[in-house]
């Protein structure tokens, strides 16, 4: 959003447009206030509405120094200043503007003239830059500086305090805390990095620098700078709720900050105060109720004030940076959706209702619609036209997890039994009997709600309707009244015309030297024992009614006789591995608890007799042969479980030869990096797909192994694939085995197919996930679980009538763990529009993202990474620009302005960008990249999202005594601070880093060493210590691990360690060594890229 | 003649050789007009108890196309201590050990009755026998169990330091592991699969590990043995372990839809049987034995499909090239057999079921390897677990009947060629000057293989007289043949048997009387025989008919006296007065008339005969019948029609069948129960007395034969009347209603008739 242009139009516009406002109200907020529906902003707003009250003057100053860009809206100059210096909050405009300004050096003086920065640059420029920083380095050391300085500290947290813990009483208090520590990073940093000439870099830095390090030095301070933090907190807190509050606070901070820096702070406090008054009710006003509190902007605002004060010396160097704190900040977005949505259950029964996101805890109730968790839309309203839709460029796409687990208080769906006819479907299309098929001619027939035909109900089905036309059994049967049911199969849905076995689950053991060696085989033989007790199981049956095998192989593959009979296992090996068979066929798929004692007696002598094996070479694909050949002659579905350490160089069908080759990268051959060596594995796939045979693959390579190569098959079956690299079982013992128990024992569909059917209009076009399709509209998997997701992504084939909405009926065709064969049915319809606008105001970016990071990893396939890199930016240039040619009100071309629902696109598309898979780094090998290339393909929204923004928790900020998990904080650098200890995770990997100038007591109660250079770096395991911290340090990682699908090894991060590296890979706003642009680069970017597309 | 009898009896004790000529023809024309090839019958390992094996190795000639060994026949100058080569006249020094040689301190090879002896040899690494089991899993529960007890019985009839191996198939092949705590390991391999050599032993880990490995590892050459002995161990060491294995196998469980022959897959099972003991083993006596309940349905060697609706090829099938899967499986077979002969190794099949097994493809395993064929209906049958029994007993010395991995070597004097081999052997195609152009049997060669062989396993050996008509032989002049038979003993030790025998030259036009008078009537006939069969497992069998009886006429035209055109003028020497009636039975045999028999058992006779003794050939050739009555002790009586009388009990003897037949009367006594009441004991043991005889026969006898106990009108009966020179049929009972035998209902042409045609055509001078 343009900040300065919107900002006229902001009131209007809020209203009119959620969008808008959201981006209005962050900015003009202030001003405008009455735009509520954007709840980021709505932070900003609070802010703004400070700045406006400030800024206005600031800003008045402020334009008459830079001049004509100022002019062009003295209001919006206000607003923008504000963006401008903090930013951020007007976010969009900041950054973009501050980037290009970065970018034309000539154009920074005096950016606003420039034309491509456009007004904005103008406006920041003069205001932002300077005053950003000099207000902001000037609050925040400020804020530093009171809470390094022991008196001060008190006074803010006073000041502050109050507000917060009141407001926080509400919740937003933890996170203000924290929150509060960043600015002062942030602060700090920014101060340098900007580097501005004059005095004001001077003073800021020595601010900056002043108050990070003067709280080490204090110690003591601590617990000051602690509550330092809040101050911002209260901002938070305080836009929605405690604005009483900061009503309060502002006095306080304006004590400290007069103290400190009277020359700069002055100012501020006064600003503060009348800021804070403006805002709420501004806030009230327009975002009230959308408005999440946002700690950044908190911070920021106050900047404003100082702005006023300093406009002179700003304007002419500082205009090269945004506040990093006034761009859409991710954590504020769902920090504010949590805040506000996680309290209502969420009601399905509305067409078009977009869920709340996927980081918030809430409730589903089914009332006709099938819950987020098991469909997520890019967008919840479609364009009626193909037109529209191509114009908007906004890829309509369905996440959609079929087995998807519900938390415990959510009911699975329910089951029904339509008899020996089978459920009730359209005679035409095939479509499932659901709520949205509308019953006629009283009861006696339906027409079809995908393809309008008129069907006959048989007999046993017919109903009389109500007087509103709806059937009398209507809410007596679930497919007549939910979203999600389970229908029962006949045999008419089943292979062969007759009704499956049970499922078998076969462990396939590499035993050749290296697995030998790191002890993996006698671990996993051991693990075996007990876990085979854990086998899924049905509803309440007794034992698991799926039957196990296990085969052994290096060069040649050992199956062995486990029947119950026998007096001792028989080992059978098999070498003629170019032609795989299986070499029996009673005694090997048995029931646990029948041959326990066999098995056990297996399972105790395989690490014994490989002992002292030396065989190096490995096969593949005949080990899955041999598998799949067994469920065949089993005629059953199942799993495999392949547990393999090398790249299988033995001579066999599938050998593959070590192709590594970095030199590779960033040419057009890199796409070869990604694609199987050869075709046998798809043949192999395919071949497993019709047995229903999935493939779990762990892998544990000391060097290269061709994961590109050995995932097709878990891959294309529907199966998992793990890695532990160098697996040590001292070190990755407890996460593997935590792995294996949670695939073994996680529920699973077998042999199962997914058809996708929408009304007329729309139709499934393309499919995203792990699974392997024989035509076009089949997708079949060999298996699937409740982590395994499909996205699909639909295009027009007609125009969609606004009234009837669209619809989309997933059904699953699947065996069950028992053996049963079902149907499993999810339902929901979507709104269509005629303008464009209602697009823009329904979207879901995280799941936007989901799609498309899917559509960009799978085009690595087949193009160059940096054509893929530039088909992203293109197309999300193209979303963002047409929202502001169609929907933004006329403004500036030289803002940035984004749809609230968008707002995290381009942050979010960076973390995309400059992932593993798009722009390696140095580190990242080619297998790692294969790795995350197919675990992205099929990961649910909720993954997607931390996966490409870690969570970043700050430990030792919020009070030991809080239960609740501590407000993330943003993925950057800045926000860190050395006196604090912060855990990364990512669902994938866990760090935790510990600052250089962490208080001894802290390193003590957690790593029961006495300073921080004993600390050993790499660290897996924190001490299981009896005290407060620790305790709740290990419960936070164990709740975190247990929250994502696989287990997060922990690695102790030391700051300044060469671990560091690593670490600060993740830190995602940041610029990545990689030569990933930082965030505010990469905004600037995008506000390039749109407005080259409006000219 | 009776001095002739007696020469050839004392020459067949001694040396175990019969010539059917022992006075030879002088020139090669005259030879050939003898119509009757010179040739011999060896049995190279006859028992000889009172012959032991000497502690040192022969002297053999210097002359290196020579290599013969001395023997009496050598001209020995004591003073110069040298010998002349009786062979190649090549002068010989004697050997430094030869030194004390004198007129009356001879060693024991050149006194004149050592014309047979055995060496020893004392050098060379020993190494145990072996015997890997080849065990088919698709047998009925009964038949595996009684097969399972065999084997378990076996291990304690093997020596204790033998080595053993068991290889399982069904639709599967599995090898076992036999040396394996805790576990039972075994290595299975897909019954559909062809497998070279090196693919199986590389399967089964045989073969060296990669090179990487070996630098790494110095101590390679330990590592040879290990690898071997995961299969093959002594039998002391793992007898318990291989005794529970065996109990424990189970039928092969692959489920066998109605309509289908369980999936056998033989072919393979022997190919990797034979790969293994060609990567452990090769050139050690080791005998794969395989045990087979049914045709291989399966794979390489397959010989009938699995469709139960399609029947196993017969000999009408065979004739109109029906027989879909023959040729490709007797290839694989044959190829199979040669290797295993290569490697010295040799192949016993046990084959018991009712229907056919596929014998007459995989004949060549055990015909080219020297190894046993046995047939039987069931392993749950005496016949069955008595042969297998009898595989290992013993000699007088407590050492087992059975001798591997031999090459026979002929050597003949210059006057003489060899023509060829029929029995249990391979060509080593070694030429030299005394290899004839022209074969006879297996021929191109003056040594032969016999990879497996007992003390009566018999060669019949052919020769060539080369010498011209215008280079007489001096008076006196002898021909000398010696052969020289290699061999591992049972007792692992290597020996040479040397056997050198010298005849007298005539000259067949003014000494032909004498060449007659020679004439071996019964080796002729089996040396004949076994042309005869050679021919006809190559040719359509009417042509060997043809040809037999050409040469028949031509014998006769040769050695008849008769006047031209009168056939009852015709008149042959006693020398010759049985071979006629030989023939008649031949023509009638089962080894060379198809019709009646399954082709698996044309090639189970077929197998017995090229191997077994002279005796016992003309068993084959002509049965015995034993006539027992109350009117005096057992007779041997005309194998005739005339023969079968309703107050006697006949016991026939077909070497593969004992027949006890009953007469009418005797059949009616019996029924009516008279051997039990105590005035008619002398019935009793009128009925008992072919039982004991036929029990004495049963006792000797390898393979067991079939024991039929019959009486008038049995339908075994037909056994013996099949037999029978049907003298009267149902077309010529002239002697209806008195007792003069039984008719044959049959349109075959009796022995008169036969020698009415004869005798006729003898006379003629058409031909």
């Amino acid at each position: 959003m343009n900040v300065n242009q919107s900002i006229p139009p902001v009131p209007p516009f809020g209203q009119p447009q959620p969008v808008y406002p959201g981006y209005h109200q962050s900015s003009y907020s202030g001003q405008s206030g009455s735009t509520a529906p954007a709840i980021p902003y709505g932070a900003y707003n609070g802010p703004v509405p400070a700045y406006q009250q400030t800024p206005p003057q600031g800003i008045s100053r402020a334009l008459p120094s830079s001049g004509a860009p100022p002019a062009s809206t003295a209001q919006a100059a206000c607003g923008q200043v504000a963006y401008g210096q903090f930013g951020q909050g007007d976010v969009q405009n900041g950054p973009s503007s501050t980037v290009q300004m970065q970018r034309l050096p000539g154009s920074q003086p005096f950016g606003s003239p420039l034309a491509p920065v456009g007004s904005q640059p103008a406006v920041l420029q003069p205001y932002g830059p300077p005053p950003t920083s000099t207000q902001v380095t000037a609050q925040l050391a400020g804020m530093q500086i009171s809470g390094a300085v022991a008196p001060a500290p008190p006074s803010s947290g006073l000041g502050y305090g109050p507000p917060t813990s009141l407001a926080s009483a509400s919740g937003s208090f933890p996170n203000s805390g924290l929150y509060g520590s960043y600015p002062q990073g942030q602060a700090s940093p920014i101060s340098q990095a900007q580097g501005h000439p004059g005095i004001q870099t001077p003073q800021q830095s020595a601010l900056s620098q002043a108050s990070s390090f003067t709280p080490p030095a204090s110690g003591g301070p601590r617990l000051p700078s602690m509550t330092g933090p809040l101050l911002p907190g209260q901002d938070f807190g305080g836009p929605s709720v405690s604005q009483p509050n900061h009503v309060s606070s502002p006095p306080p901070q304006a004590l400290p900050p007069g103290t400190q820096m009277t020359g700069s702070l002055g100012p501020p406090p006064p600003m503060h105060s009348p800021q804070q008054p403006g805002y709420q009710p501004q806030q009230n006003g327009s975002f009230g109720s959308a408005r999440g509190p946002q700690p950044n902007y908190g911070s920021p605002y106050p900047a404003a004030p100082t702005f006023g004060s300093q406009p002179g010396p700003p304007q002419p160097l500082p205009p090269k940076r945004l506040d990093p704190d006034a761009i859409p900040s991710p954590i504020q977005v769902i920090e504010d959706d949590r805040n506000n949505r996680g309290t209502e259950p969420f009601v399905t029964g509305v067409r078009g209702q977009v869920p709340p996101l996927v980081t918030t805890n809430f409730l589903v109730k089914d009332q006709g619609n099938a819950s987020p968790r098991y469909i997520r839309c890019t967008s919840y309203n479609i364009p009626c036209t193909s037109d529209m839709a191509k114009q908007a460029q906004v890829p309509l796409a369905a996440v959609i997890k079929p087995l998807a687990r519900l938390p415990p208080d959510e009911a699975s769906p329910y089951v029904v039994d339509h008899g020996e006819s089978g459920p009730l479907r359209c005679n035409r299309c095939k479509a499932y009997m659901c709520p949205f098929m509308q019953f006629i001619e009283g009861g006696r027939r339906f027409q079809c709600c995908f393809c309008s035909c008129i069907n006959d109900v048989p007999p046993q089905y017919f109903q009389h309707l109500d007087h509103t036309g709806k059937r009398v059994d209507a809410y007596d049967r679930p497919e007549l009244s939910l979203g999600s049911y389970e229908f029962l199969a006949t045999v008419d849905y089943c292979k062969n015309n007759k009704f499956p076995s049970p499922p078998a689950f076969i462990f396939m053991i590499d035993v050749s030297y290296n697995a030998i060696r790191t002890g993996l085989v006698r671990l996993l033989c051991e693990e075996l024992k007990s876990l085979l007790d854990f086998l899924p199981r049905e509803g309440g049956a007794e034992e698991s009614a799926i039957r196990v095998g296990f085969v052994t192989y290096n060069k040649v593959l050992h199956f062995y006789n486990v029947k119950s009979s026998l007096a001792q296992p028989q080992m059978m090996v098999v070498s003629d591995v170019a032609d795989m068979f299986v070499p029996l066929l009673d005694g090997f798929l048995v029931n646990v608890s029948e041959s326990r004692a066999v098995i056990t007696s297996l399972l105790d002598q395989i690490p014994e007799m490989f002992a002292d094996t030396r065989e190096t070479e490995t096969v593949f694909v005949p080990v899955i042969q041999a598998g799949m050949e067994a469920l065949k002659a089993a005629e059953c579905a199942g799993k495999l479980f392949l547990f393999h350490t090398s790249l299988p160089i033995a001579e066999a069908p599938g050998k593959l030869k070590n192709r590594d080759d970095r030199k590779l990268i960033n040419t057009d051959k890199e796409k070869t990096l990604f694609q199987p060596q050869t075709g046998a594995y798809q043949t192999l796939a395919k071949e497993c797909v019709a047995q229903g045979c999935c493939i779990d693959l762990f892998l544990f390579p000391n060097q290269y192994v061709d994961v590109a190569t050995l995932s097709v098959v878990p891959q294309l079956t529907g199966g998992s694939v793990y890695k532990y690299a160098c697996f040590q079982v001292e070190n990755d013992q407890e996460r593997f085995l935590s792995d294996l128990r949670r695939d073994v024992q996680k529920v699973v569909g077998f042999d199962a197919v997914m058809r996708v059917r929408t009304s007329t209009g729309i139709r499934a076009v393309d499919f995203f996930g792990a699974f392997y399709m024989s035509n076009t509209t089949d997708v079949e998997l060999a298996g699937l679980d409740g982590d395994k997701t499909v996205t699909v992504e639909f295009k027009h084939d007609d125009r969609l009538n606004e009234e009837s909405g669209a619809l989309l009926q997933c059904a699953l065709l699947y065996t069950s763990c028992a053996g049963q064969r079902r149907l499993r049915i999810h339902n929901l319809a979507l709104n269509c529009c005629t303008q464009l606008a209602d697009l823009y105001r329904n979207c879901e970016t995280d799941t936007l993202i989901n799609y498309m990071a899917k559509f960009a990893y799978r085009g690595v396939l087949n193009s160059p990474v940096k054509a893929v890199r530039d088909t992203l930016i293109t197309q999300c240039a193209q979303i963002l620009a047409c929202y502001r040619k169609n929907c933004a009100s006329p403004s500036s071309t030289g803002q940035l302005i984004l749809p609230e629902c968008m707002k995290l696109l381009p942050v979010y598309l960076n973390c995309v960008l400059k992932s593993d898979v798009l722009q390696p780094g140095a580190e990242v090998t080619t297998d790692d990249r294969a790795y995350v290339r197919q675990l992205v393909t099929s990961m649910d929204v909720a993954e997607t999202n931390v996966f490409f923004y870690p969570r970043l928790l700050p430990l030792t900020k919020s009070p030991i005594e809080s239960t609740t998990e501590p407000p993330a904080v943003r993925a950057s650098e800045e926000r860190l601070s050395n006196g604090d200890i912060y855990l990364l995770e990512n669902g994938l990997n866990l760090f935790l880093w510990v600052g250089a100038s962490v208080q001894q007591g802290v390193v003590q109660s957690l790593f029961s060493v006495s300073s921080f250079s004993q600390i050993t770096s790499g660290l897996s395991v924190l001490p299981v210590l009896d005290n407060p911290l620790s305790k709740k340090v290990r419960g936070l990682i164990d709740s975190l691990r247990a929250q994502r699908s696989r287990y997060m090894k922990l690695i102790v991060v030391k700051q300044e360690d060469k671990l560091e590296m690593l670490f600060k890979h993740f830190l995602v706003e940041d610029k990545s060594l990689s030569g990933g642009a930082s965030y505010v680069d990469f905004l600037c970017h995008m506000h390039k890229e749109i407005r080259q597309l409006l000219s | 003649m009776a001095t002739y009898l007696e020469f050839i009896q004392q020459n067949e004790e001694r040396d175990g050789v019969r010539f059917s000529w022992n006075v030879w023809p002088s020139s090669r024309l005259e030879a050939t007009r003898m119509v009757v090839p010179l040739a011999c019958l060896l049995t190279p390992l006859k028992e000889r108890p009172d012959l032991p094996p000497v502690q040192y190795e022969p002297v053999l000639c210097s002359r290196p196309t020579c290599k013969a060994v001395l023997n009496p026949l050598c001209q020995v100058d004591y003073r110069a201590k040298l010998w002349a080569c009786n062979f190649c006249f090549q002068r010989n020094q004697f050997p430094p050990a030869y030194g004390g040689i004198s007129e009356v301190n001879q060693p024991a090879e050149l006194m004149p009755q050592f014309s047979t002896i055995e060496y020893m040899v004392q050098r060379g690494a020993q190494s145990p026998l072996i015997f890997l089991y080849v065990v088919d899993t698709c047998l009925e529960e009964d038949d595996l169990q009684a097969l399972k007890e065999s084997l378990q019985m076996s291990l304690s009839l093997l020596p204790p330091d033998a080595l053993v191996g068991l290889i399982t198939f069904g639709r599967m092949v599995q090898v076992h592991e036999l040396s394996c705590e805790g576990i039972s390991k075994s290595y299975v391999f897909r019954g559909t699969k062809d497998l070279t050599a090196k693919q199986i032993q590389d399967m089964l880990g045989l073969t060296k590990p990669a090179t990487p490995m070996q630098q790494a590892r110095p101590a390679q050459p330990q590592e040879h043995p290990s690898v071997s002995s995961r299969f093959l161990q002594p039998v002391h060491k793992i007898d318990m372990n291989l005794t529970d294995l065996l109990g424990e196998l189970q039928r092969d469980p692959w489920p066998v839809t109605q309509g289908k022959r369980p999936l056998r897959s033989t072919g393979v099972a022997l190919s990797i049987a034979v790969g293994l003991l060609e990567g452990t083993f090769p050139n050690t006596g080791a005998r794969i034995m395989l045990f087979t309940g049914g045709p291989p349905t399966q794979g390489p060697g397959m010989v009938v499909g699995d469709e139960l609706k399609i029947p196993i090829r017969s000999w009408h099938d065979i004739e109109k090239d029906n027989a879909r899967f023959m040729k490709k499986a007797t290839k694989h077979y044959e190829m199979l057999a040669n290797r295993t002969a290569a490697n010295g190794h040799c192949i016993d099949i046990y084959a018991c079921a009712l229907d056919q097994t596929g014998l007459l493809e995989m004949k060549c395993c055990a015909n080219l390897t020297g190894g046993y064929m046995v047939m039987g209906d069931s392993f749950n049958t005496s016949l069955f677990k008595q042969t297998f029994q009898r595989i290992f007993t013993k000699d007088f010395n407590g050492d087992f009947r059975m001798a591997f991995g031999a090459t026979l070597d002929v050597k003949t004097s210059r006057e003489l060629k060899i023509a060829g081999a029929i029995g249990p052997c391979v060509s080593l195609n070694v030429k030299g000057p005394c290899v004839s152009e022209n074969e006879l049997g297996v021929g191109g060669t003056s040594q032969w293989k016999i990879c497996g062989l007992d003390p009566t396993s018999t060669l019949g050996i052919y020769f060539e007289v080369v010498n011209q008509h215008n280079a007489p032989i001096p008076q006196g002049g002898r021909g000398a043949i010696q052969f020289v038979t290699r061999y591992q003993h049972s007792s692992t030790q290597r020996r040479i048997r040397v056997t050198t025998i010298a005849r007298n030259w005539a000259d067949a036009q003014t000494q032909l009387r004498h060449i007659e008078a020679a004439f071996d009537q019964e080796a002729a006939a089996v040396l004949m025989a076994r042309l005869g069969v050679f021919r006809a497992e190559s040719e359509e069998g009417p042509d060997v008919l043809r040809w037999l009886d050409r040469q028949l006429i031509r014998l006769c035209q040769k050695f008849g006296q008769y006047n031209k055109e009168d056939p009852a003028s015709f008149r042959l020497s006693d020398s010759f007065s049985l071979y006629p009636q030989f023939m008649f039975h031949l023509r009638r045999s089962p080894f060379l008339q198809v019709f009646n028999n399954s082709p698996d058992e044309s090639s189970y006779y077929r197998h017995h005969f090229a191997r077994q003794d002279l005796t016992q050939s003309l068993i084959m050739i002509q049965p015995i019948l034993y006539s027992y009555s109350f009117h005096g002790p057992p007779e041997p009586v005309l194998l005739d029609s005339s023969s079968i009388l309703a107050d006697r009990i006949l016991l026939m003897d077909t070497f593969f069948q004992i027949v006890i037949y009953l007469g009418e009367t005797i059949a009616q006594w019996r029924k009516a129960g008279y051997q039990d009441m105590p005035e008619y004991e002398n019935f009793k043991h009128l009925l008992q007395a072919p039982l004991d005889d036929a029990q004495e026969i049963l006792q000797a006898r390898f393979p067991m034969p079939r024991y039929i106990n019959t009486e008038h009108g049995g339908s075994q009966a037909r056994f013996l009347l099949s037999k029978v020179n049907p003298s009267q049929t149902h077309n010529n009972h002239y002697a209806w209603g008195q007792e003069t035998g039984a008719p044959i209902l049959t349109d075959d042409v009796s022995l008169q008739v036969f020698m009415d045609h004869l005798k006729k055509l003898a006379v003629s001078s058409a031909c």
